[in-house]
């Protein structure tokens, strides 16, 4: 980065902000999880809590100057992308069988 | 060292060879491994005798500590001294008569190595119970003849009348038993020890008055064990019923040995009896009353064992009165001649009960004398034994327990000799009934064999001449006390009342038969509570067994059992499925729903960290 432009801005974002970038991201994703029914969206909403729950992480080790909350988001970016796999194909195969998208449609796991 | 354990040993092994190998055996081997291990045992205790000579100490042989735990140190002993030395000669010679008299009696009798397998194992405890040298050994004889006796009544176990009289004894001999043990526990606690050489010893220099109480109770509790397995009042029940066993069985176990160890034990412990002049007292009442009750009972019975065995019931008393008057040597005396003619009398019934194929009404008998002479002769020296006919030797030793009687209470010298007047009357009335008049029966009778008639011959002569066994004078040192000086006129008050009895007894039922049937008439209702035994079974029964029974069904079967148990384990297993029935209305099915749970948990425990952390 230029030395003029780390001139304009302030010495170092604070803490606190990206933690509350972080709360507001995770409680788009949990309100996304819990109020929209197409289980394409219900799925981005998890992606979306994990990267939330990612920017902590980095915030978290940029402020401590430690690398250990990098190596935790590496782990969880290659759970997400796992599970992005996994959830996918479920997603496809609800909608060969069930050929809806609809959530609360897909509701027979219950005694 | 001489060996004293070999004395019970060999009917131990009598036992085993019965027990496991006499199904395939014949009859000859099982009574050859029967009456020879008694024999060896009896041949042990004569050489022991002899060897041992005078006895002025008791002989302890010391084998190992058997439970050492706190106080409790308790080692298996044998010990003989002069009271022990007359049980042992008693108990196997008598034994081994009545064993040679069973191999004749149950020849035709199914189960015939079982008997004598029972018959050797009794013989093993009863002989452990007389040389115990501690309470605890003592003990451990004292349930094992308690056994067999239970195995030896329900013999004929097919028959529903002999087992119960089998669980009958057993659980009546378990009352007197819990009694034993508290006492057992209290001698423990007061003495520090079970032995009895170290408890006497203890308890010899206290005062009379020193802990009166505590010893007191000790030998109440003893009496009360004594009077559950010598048949006294308020335990004697079980001892009538007990004639359903076979009647070698009654003879050795319910006559001659086995009820006489409530004796036994009392005498064997004096030294603390001594020490508690209340309950020597009780002793004496208890055997008192039961004397009288039991002689009146056995006025009125027809079945010719139950008389005996009433007859078994009061002369015990009458060694308990003995005892109770501080008359012991008297009192094992008497232990000692009873053993000999109340045998003989149970023999002789046996022999004729199997002359007659199995009868044993007194009025489907009479008549016998002349069909089985035998049988009638002995039983005749049982029956003037036992009527104190001078000079034999029931006269001898009730003689001995009257005049201690008498000088310690006249009345109850006087209660005595009229229990005496009825012991001639009963006997005389059963032999009267039994062998003179005319045959009432449909059996043809003959005589009995051998095997049978001569232990019969022995006991007979014993019964006449035991009493010149002078058996008091050889155990008045060791319980030394006063003696009763010799009275001759309340002897011949006593041998008066036998007299009577047995004349009475004559005129009732052989020169007018007809006079106790009227008699009985006039006597109306107290001939029917007689007859019925005072209704002590039906009173027991309503006032202990019902309450019992109904009580133990209701409460702890219906309340406690089905209620609290059942309940118990039913209720955790139906308040899972509750709990479960609630919960699962949770997985609905909706995967937004669940979500929804992880958020409220989520914040619920958020909030919770927050209530108990924030504050820092």
């Amino acid at each position: 980065m230029p030395p003029e432009l780390t001139q304009l801005l302030p010495a170092s974002v604070p803490l606190s902000w990206y933690l509350v970038l972080s709360a507001i991201l995770f409680s788009l994703g949990i309100a996304g999880f819990l109020f929209r029914r197409n289980i394409i969206t219900v799925f981005m909403s998890i992606e979306l809590m994990l990267n939330a729950v990612n920017l902590t992480f980095v915030a978290f080790s940029y402020h401590l100057k430690q690398v250990d909350g990098h190596i935790f988001s590496f782990f969880v970016m290659v759970v997400a992308a796992a599970e992005a796999a996994v959830g996918l194909a479920i997603i496809l195969t609800v909608f060969k069988n069930r050929a809806t998208l609809e959530i609360d449609e897909v509701s027979s796991m219950k005694l | 060292m001489h060996q004293l354990w070999l004395i019970p040993a060999f009917p131990l092994i009598g036992f085993l060879i019965n027990g496991i190998a006499g199904r395939r055996m014949s009859k000859t081997a099982v009574n050859v491994a029967a009456i020879g291990s008694v024999l060896l045992s009896f041949l042990w205790v004569l050489k022991v005798l002899a060897g041992l000579g005078s006895l002025e100490d008791a002989y302890i042989e010391r084998y190992f500590t058997w439970i050492q735990s706190g106080i409790v140190d308790v080692s298996f002993d044998f010990a003989v001294d002069r009271l022990s030395a007359v049980m042992l000669l008693v108990v196997t010679g008598i034994g081994l008569l009545i064993h040679i008299y069973a191999t004749g009696y149950m020849s035709h009798e199914g189960g015939y190595y079982r008997f004598f397998a029972y018959m050797n194992l009794f013989m093993f405890f009863m002989l452990t119970l007389v040389l115990a040298a501690n309470f605890l050994v003592l003990f451990v004889g004292w349930e094992g003849v308690g056994l067999c006796s239970y195995l030896l009544i329900g013999f004929y176990f097919h028959k529903k009348s002999a087992g119960d009289a089998g669980k009958k004894a057993f659980v009546v001999n378990r009352i007197g038993d819990f009694g034993f043990s508290l006492a057992m526990f209290l001698i423990l606690v007061t003495f520090g020890s079970l032995d009895f050489a170290r408890v006497f010893e203890k308890v010899g220099p206290m005062a009379v008055e020193h802990q009166a109480g505590v010893i007191t109770l000790i030998c109440l509790l003893l009496l009360v064990g004594a009077t559950g397995k010598s048949a006294q009042l308020p335990l004697y029940v079980w001892l009538p019923d007990a004639m359903e066993g076979p009647t070698p069985v009654s003879a050795l176990i319910h006559a001659a040995t086995m009820v006489t160890a409530g004796v036994y034990m009392v005498a064997r412990s004096a030294p603390l009896f001594n020490h508690a002049p209340i309950a020597l007292e009780v002793v004496a009442i208890v055997g008192l009353l039961t004397a009288v009750m039991a002689a009146t009972i056995g006025l009125t019975q027809y079945d010719i064992k139950k008389v005996f065995a009433y007859s078994t019931v009061s002369q015990l008393g009458y060694m308990f009165l003995g005892l109770g008057v501080g008359a012991y040597d008297a009192g094992i005396f008497h232990v000692m001649t009873h053993a000999f003619f109340k045998a003989l009398l149970f023999l002789g019934a046996g022999s004729v009960i199997h002359a007659l194929a199995g009868e044993q009404d007194l009025r489907m008998m009479g008549g016998l004398r002349k069909k089985i002479p035998v049988t009638f002769l002995t039983l005749f020296c049982a029956a003037i034994a036992i009527a104190g006919v001078p000079p034999f030797s029931g006269f001898m030793s009730k003689d001995a327990i009257l005049l201690a009687a008498h000088h310690h209470h006249p009345w109850m010298y006087w209660v005595g000799v009229v229990t005496a007047g009825m012991t001639a009357f009963y006997v005389f009335r059963a032999i009267f009934m039994c062998f003179f008049g005319t045959y009432r029966g449909t059996a043809h009778p003959h005589e009995s064999p051998l095997s049978m008639t001569g232990p019969l011959a022995v006991l007979a002569l014993l019964s006449l001449g035991g009493g010149y066994l002078d058996v008091p004078h050889y155990l008045a040192p060791m319980f030394g006390g006063e003696h009763a000086p010799h009275e001759t006129s309340l002897v011949v008050i006593s041998v008066l009342a036998g007299a009577a009895g047995i004349l009475l007894a004559l005129l009732f039922y052989v020169i007018k038969p007809g006079l106790a049937d009227a008699l009985s008439r006039l006597a109306g209702k107290l001939y029917t509570l007689i007859y019925n035994k005072y209704f002590v079974d039906e009173l027991y029964d309503a006032v202990i067994v019902h309450p019992t029974r109904d009580g133990s069904r209701a409460l702890l079967w219906k309340g406690f059992d089905l209620g609290i148990i059942d309940g118990v384990v039913n209720g955790a297993g139906s308040l899972a499925r509750t709990i479960g029935g609630g919960l699962r209305h949770m997985q609905s099915g909706y995967i937004r729903r669940y979500a929804a749970w992880v958020v409220v948990g989520a914040i619920v425990l958020l909030a919770a960290a927050a209530g108990m952390g924030g504050a820092r």
